[in-house]
């Protein structure tokens, strides 16, 4: 075709242009890519195994060597221990998030589509959103007791700000010529909600949704070591009170990395579900 | 054709403000009929209200006072037999391009299968074939602006309202999609004849496309005078350089002239 391309097109996620590789073309240079993503965590290794092993620089209690650490990851994966626990702590995520897009979407649509609503929920949420999820934590424990129920309730509150926050900027960013010619083009009141403002909103709820994610798992993490009795949280804490630092260490380990897992994931989830967003990162 | 009037704007004045001070008249009283498969361009600097007036017609804004009859009946908001084309193409950038065009026919409750006959016709009449799957946004201007004008005939509406739709290409795009839009707009009018609303800015570009030309002047925004196109359709590139082109347009640009003149004394 002779038409001329325009480049008009701004990158809207300027981070997100480096991280997130594009395209087929682009994959051909990612396997080299991976050996920058190890050269710290291989280093840094190395020096803990220096300082510990080698050196002897700290008890053992204090900070065991990676080798012991290792084993300890053999053992608990061995006895099962470890399975259960990231198990109970991933069932009690995934159930805080679903609650919390269940109503902070609603709610954001509600928010942004409707100023009198804005106006009405506006100061209590922001005086609700600045207390920190473990601020509530001794309130769960006296209404739920400890266990699951407490630990979802406080992750659910983590989410639900950073979902609703998203939602309601999503629905700002609405296109007035989108409605416009929606309706013109015979669209009734509720399939401009379902056909426009819903895919216009979803890039950004998806964003809350990654937010929430990160945000739910530290915090949900934080409520384990105190109002449960099983979970990654409760384990370092459990192995802290014997004095098994490397359990300690395999837990947090295991944290960060399913941290990281998940983040991928979503990301993974996000470009197969939202094609449409590449745009924003042609160069 | 002339028979009867197609579209008809009775004492339509709009005025944004409230308080008598402050309040400024962006379109004072038009009056103006358009008949049925007529295309009419209305033509002005920026500020005469023309976008105005067409967002009034499409119903996407109201009125101070008068009214807008369509088929003699008055018009209640927007509605699928006033297609709408954008300067800013308006496409729904998570549709694909056959998405954008069958967004019509399915907001109308049509079957898949019959939704897809229409995309394929209308993809085959703007050229778009091989990229019924593309998104908006890995199109060129020229491509985008021949989607949303696809999207908007996928309707079959009777009137198409169209706000500066090629205002945003480079030239030669755009003199390229004047010679496109009217082959397009001859297809789709094959059984029955399109009226077309056109707003621009472009006097060669209302001359060429239209039968008759509006030109509307601001502060506050009133038409000045009408001109009608004597050239025969279809209308071939070639007449852009004929002498009587060039009169008309020189025509034209004199009365835009003095009237700017008499504005800033």
């Amino acid at each position: 075709m002779p038409w001329p391309t325009e480049s008009a097109e701004k990158p809207l996620l300027g981070p997100e242009l480096s991280v997130a590789g594009t395209t087929r073309s682009g994959r051909s240079g990612r396997s080299g890519r991976w050996i920058y993503y190890l050269v710290l965590p291989v280093v840094l290794l190395v020096i803990w195994w220096f300082c510990t092993d080698v050196l002897a620089l700290f008890p053992s209690a204090l900070l065991p060597s990676p080798i012991r650490v290792a084993k300890a990851f053999g053992h608990v994966i061995a006895d099962g221990e470890l399975m259960l626990n990231i198990e109970d702590s991933l069932l009690r995520i995934f159930y805080a998030d679903l609650a919390a897009l269940i109503i902070a979407v609603p709610i954001g649509l509600a928010m942004g589509l409707y100023q009198s609503i804005e106006r009405l929920l506006d100061g209590l949420l922001s005086l609700f959103r600045p207390i920190p999820p473990l601020a509530w934590v001794p309130l769960a424990i006296l209404w739920f007791g400890i266990g699951t129920l407490s630990i979802v309730f406080i992750t659910f509150l983590s989410a639900f700000f950073s979902i609703l926050v998203s939602t309601v900027a999503g629905v700002r960013s609405l296109d007035k010529l989108h409605i416009r010619a929606a309706l013109s083009l015979g669209a009734s009141r509720r399939r401009v909600l379902t056909h426009v403002v819903l895919p216009t909103t979803l890039p950004s709820i998806f964003t809350g949704l990654r937010i929430a994610i990160g945000v739910s798992w530290m915090s949900i993490v934080g409520a384990e070591l105190i109002a449960a009795s099983s979970g990654l949280g409760y384990m370092i804490n459990y192995y802290q009170q014997v004095l098994r630092t490397d359990v300690v260490i395999v837990g947090m380990i295991t944290i960060g990395v399913i941290g990281l897992g998940m983040d991928l994931l979503s990301r993974w989830v996000e470009r197969r579900l939202l094609p449409w967003r590449q745009g924003a990162r042609l160069p | 054709m002339t028979g009867h009037h197609k579209i008809a704007v009775l004492g339509v004045a709009k005025r944004f403000g409230e308080t008598a001070g402050t309040s400024v008249n962006a379109l004072s009283m038009i009056d103006l009929s358009i008949a049925d498969g007529e295309f009419v361009s209305i033509l002005g600097p920026s500020g005469c209200g023309k976008s105005s007036l067409l967002n009034i017609i499409a119903g996407f804004e109201e009125s101070s006072t008068g009214r807008i009859e369509v088929d003699g009946k008055p018009i209640s908001g927007p509605a699928p037999n006033r297609g709408v084309v954008f300067q800013e193409y308006a496409l729904f950038p998570w549709l694909t391009v056959a998405g954008n065009i069958g967004f019509g026919p399915q907001s109308r409750g049509m079957r898949a299968s019959k939704v897809n006959r229409i995309v394929s016709r209308y993809v085959e009449l703007v050229s778009l074939t091989g990229f019924e799957q593309k998104y908006p946004h890995e199109l060129s201007g020229g491509m985008r602006q021949r989607c949303a004008l696809a999207r908007c005939m996928a309707n079959d509406p009777d009137i198409m309202l169209m706000d500066e739709p090629l205002a945003a290409l480079d030239a030669l795009t755009r003199v390229a999609l004047q010679d496109e839009l009217l082959r397009i707009w001859g297809e789709a009018s094959r059984v029955r004849k399109k009226t077309v609303v056109y707003v621009t800015h472009s006097i060669d570009e209302a001359i060429f496309l239209s039968d008759r030309i509006v030109v509307m002047t601001p502060r506050p925004g009133r038409i000045q005078g009408e001109f009608v196109v004597p050239f025969p359709r279809p209308r071939l590139p070639e007449i852009r350089i004929h002498q009587d082109f060039h009169g008309l347009s020189d025509k034209i640009w004199l009365m835009l002239q003095a009237e700017a003149g008499r504005k800033s004394c």
